[in-house]
């Protein structure tokens, strides 16, 4: 089997390419260049695509005595991730910008040259396993990435390799420095790749500026004013800036935003509360369901995890949730899961309580 | 297994590598010392260091005193760009315009860009015609705005990228006539076209040893004997005192030996590989009929046939045929690896998706027949499996579905 290991010039996915390796496979290398200044040096866990991160990616490739390209995506990852990102602010949803690129970037254009160029997968490091075309959750439940792959169809998947779903993250560093490759101890990378200085804020105004609107409460009564609704994530609770304290004395919280009247609804924690999901373009890796059926949601990259019944209707769902969750917001991934199995995903258009109308954050 | 990246760097002559080994085994004895100690090691050292200077300059046209020892291309660029114009501005303050191509090489338009941001130079690209080449006319028109501010020019012997070979004799003679000074990056030109430094006219002129069977890390500034030069590396002044650093005496008998044996069998090389180049354009366009030849169809490096295959990403062809055991190149390395637009096939005029589709195959003197043979062989189907990729990149993602 032709691998090409995509190759970040992290620990997992140094070990997923000697993993590979390991196998027999003919493997290949290959860093994605995303950035179009990439900056020369790595500073600590923050961003990536540094030179120096694909001068790691390249001594690992040398260890494992296998090609290695450096190859430059930065303008595909610009227009389907960086330009998505702002765009959802702009919008008033929360997006996931590492979902969209495993979506479009490494499982789309990365995923159909490697096909074209006559290789038969693409490996990389992600903490997922993948059995027989159904994808799984880590055994590191810690590190878990099964749901930024939920986005990936059948079809993609099958040409998807993540020789780390068996082994916890530590597994892999030991693994790493066995096989005397330096990365062993490099820091975990976390935050936005692209937002190198992790000001996630300031990243978002300098490419939409200011867009001052009002802050209401759910009674549409006006609290204040805001400098642009992609400042807000709902369940956000700080730099809202309210003088007026609440009737009851209890802190406020972003409840939704809706940029068609560039208002940012406020409420209370109880408010936030929230029981049924609504979404939009479901991915199916296992069969499309006819009927409703019982499953596990989760409803953010990291936690958020509710038993639920899904209501698939043609092109929509919706998740009724056992537990209701806080700060469900527009834009993220919706992943039903069987146990630690990976049903499918969808994007999350609305959340609210059944007993009222969904706040539409269209 | 066919290396067809001459123009990167050719393997090393056999007789330069005796010559090397020679030459550092003398220092181990003590025979050979530091060229700037005065004790007897020490004057073998400089006697070594006189004698191949004195051969590098009689290969290249030069005087002996006219060699400034670097440690390769890029020193003497840097020296030559950066020396020159701060010597000729401080002479005259209201020299401050510097004249460079379009296609030069990063160490010439760094160093210019350097200039730019930390000396207040103003600086000119001179545009080049669909061909590569700067026009006479060109120059003339660019200088003739404001002779008396210009303070150098600087075009290269023969393009790096795509082997275009510009009007050296001409251009250095424009800029004479209004007493401007003329640098010239000839470091592909040195092997394979007749490169004399004297006959040339121009000023200073940047060889390597590298890229004509030579050692790594050797090369020189030709600077003639009235051109001012502002030092760039400070210290002992060891060369001329524009350029200080131990002399690598090995290095040094490396380079001149290298630079003679290629000048005596550069009419023959020339000959032989402008005969394989041929070969090889006319065998890859009876395959690949579209492909599009870049640079000059006439005046070219005879080992460059630098080539776009529309619908085709460089770096795929250059993956598919290494996997093949082709190495080549796409004529546009960066230091992180990946290849940007040529800014010398941008210069030209070419479409981006020209740009994006080329391949920079170099000949040299271990290329043979064989070679091109097996280039022909393999191209039909990786250019074939490289449209696939381009075509796959190109598509619009609808939402990324499917694959």
């Amino acid at each position: 089997m032709k691998v090409l290991a995509a190759m970040s010039g992290g620990v997992d996915s140094a070990v997923a390419a000697a993993r590979a390796v390991a196998a027999g496979w003919d493997v290949t290398g290959v860093h994605l260049a995303l950035s179009r200044q990439p900056a020369t040096l790595r500073t600590g866990s923050r961003g990536c695509c540094s030179l120096e991160d694909s001068h790691d990616a390249r001594r690992t490739a040398d260890i494992l005595g296998i090609p290695f390209y450096v190859w430059d995506f930065a303008e595909r990852f610009q227009s389907d991730v960086i330009d998505n990102f702002v765009s959802e602010y702009e919008a008033g949803r929360t997006p996931n910008p590492c979902l969209r690129c495993n979506e479009q970037i490494k499982f789309s254009a990365l995923l159909d040259r490697a096909l074209a160029l006559g290789f038969d997968a693409v490996a990389t490091g992600h903490h997922a396993r993948l059995t027989d075309g159904r994808l799984y959750r880590s055994v590191d439940a810690a590190k878990d990435q099964s749901y930024v792959l939920a986005v990936l169809t059948p079809e993609q998947l099958a040409h998807a390799v993540f020789p780390l779903g068996d082994s916890t993250k530590d597994q892999v560093r030991a693994e790493a420095a066995e096989l005397g490759l330096a990365v062993a101890s490099k820091p975990d990378s976390h935050d936005i790749c692209f937002i190198a200085d992790g000001d996630t804020q300031g990243f978002l105004a300098r490419r939409l500026g200011e867009r001052p609107g009002r802050i209401v409460d759910t009674d549409g009564a006006v609290l204040g004013e805001h400098a642009g609704t992609h400042h807000f994530t709902v369940g956000q609770r700080k730099g809202l800036n309210l003088t007026t304290p609440s009737a009851t004395g209890q802190p406020r919280y972003v409840l939704s935003l809706q940029p068609k009247s560039n208002t940012v609804v406020v409420g209370s924690a109880a408010d936030l509360e929230v029981s049924e999901v609504r979404c939009d373009r479901p991915v199916w890796i296992a069969d499309p369901p006819v009927a409703p059926f019982d499953c596990q949601v989760q409803l953010r990259a990291h936690g958020m995890v509710s038993d639920a019944r899904v209501h698939p209707s043609g092109g929509d769902l919706r998740a009724e949730l056992r537990q209701s969750q806080r700060g469900v917001a527009a834009g993220q991934a919706l992943v039903m899961y069987d146990g630690d199995r990976v049903l499918g995903s969808a994007t999350i258009v609305s959340a609210g309580q059944p007993a009222r109308p969904a706040v539409s954050t269209g | 297994m066919p290396y067809l990246d001459h123009a990167a760097t050719t393997p090393m002559l056999a007789e330069v590598i005796d010559a090397v080994a020679a030459s550092m085994r003398a220092s181990s004895t003590g025979a050979v010392g530091n060229p700037s100690s005065v004790h007897t090691s020490g004057r073998q050292a400089r006697r070594i260091i006189e004698e191949s200077r004195e051969r590098l300059a009689a290969a290249l046209g030069a005087r002996p005193s006219e060699v400034i020892f670097t440690s390769g291309g890029t020193e003497a660029d840097n020296l030559a760009v950066k020396g020159i114009y701060l010597a000729r501005r401080a002479a005259d303050p209201a020299r401050r315009k510097l004249l460079v191509s379009a296609v030069e090489h990063h160490a010439v338009l760094d160093s210019a860009d350097w200039l730019v941001t930390h000396e207040n130079a103003e600086l000119v690209l001179l545009p080049v015609d669909p061909d590569g080449v700067v026009q006479p006319e060109t120059l003339a028109a660019a200088i003739a705005e404001d002779p008396a501010a210009v303070a150098l020019v600087s075009v290269m012997w023969a393009n790096n990228e795509v082997g275009s070979i510009q009007p050296i004799h001409e251009l250095a003679e424009i800029a004479h006539g209004y007493g401007i000074a003329f640098h010239t990056d000839a470091v592909q030109a040195v092997g394979t076209l007749g490169v004399s430094f004297a006959d040339s006219g121009v000023d200073a002129m940047t060889v390597t040893a590298h890229k004509i069977g030579g050692p790594y890390g050797a090369g020189a500034l030709l600077l003639g004997r009235g051109v001012d030069c502002v030092p760039v590396l400070h210290g002992g002044g060891q060369e001329r005192d524009v350029r200080s650093g131990t002399l690598d005496t090995p290095g040094a008998v490396g380079f001149s030996l290298a630079a003679e044996l290629a000048v005596s069998r550069r009419d023959e090389l020339a000959a032989r590989l402008a005969g394989l180049r041929d070969q090889l354009i006319a065998g890859v366009r009876e395959i690949v009929p579209d492909v599009v030849l870049n640079g000059h169809p006439v005046h070219r490096l005879p080992g460059n046939a630098h080539l776009s295959f529309p619908g085709c990403e460089g770096d795929s062809l250059l993956m598919l045929l290494d996997a093949r055991g082709i190495e080549c190149s796409t004529g546009s390395a960066c230091s992180a690896g990946v290849a940007q637009p040529s800014h010398v096939l941008l210069a030209m005029g070419a479409d981006p998706r020209r740009a994006r589709g080329a391949l920079r195959l170099s000949l040299g003197h271990t290329s043979t027949e064989q070679d091109v043979r097996t280039l022909i062989e393999a191209i039909g189907p990786v250019v074939e499996r490289a449209r696939r990729a381009g075509a796959a990149a190109n598509l619009v993602t609808t939402a990324g579905r499917g694959v």
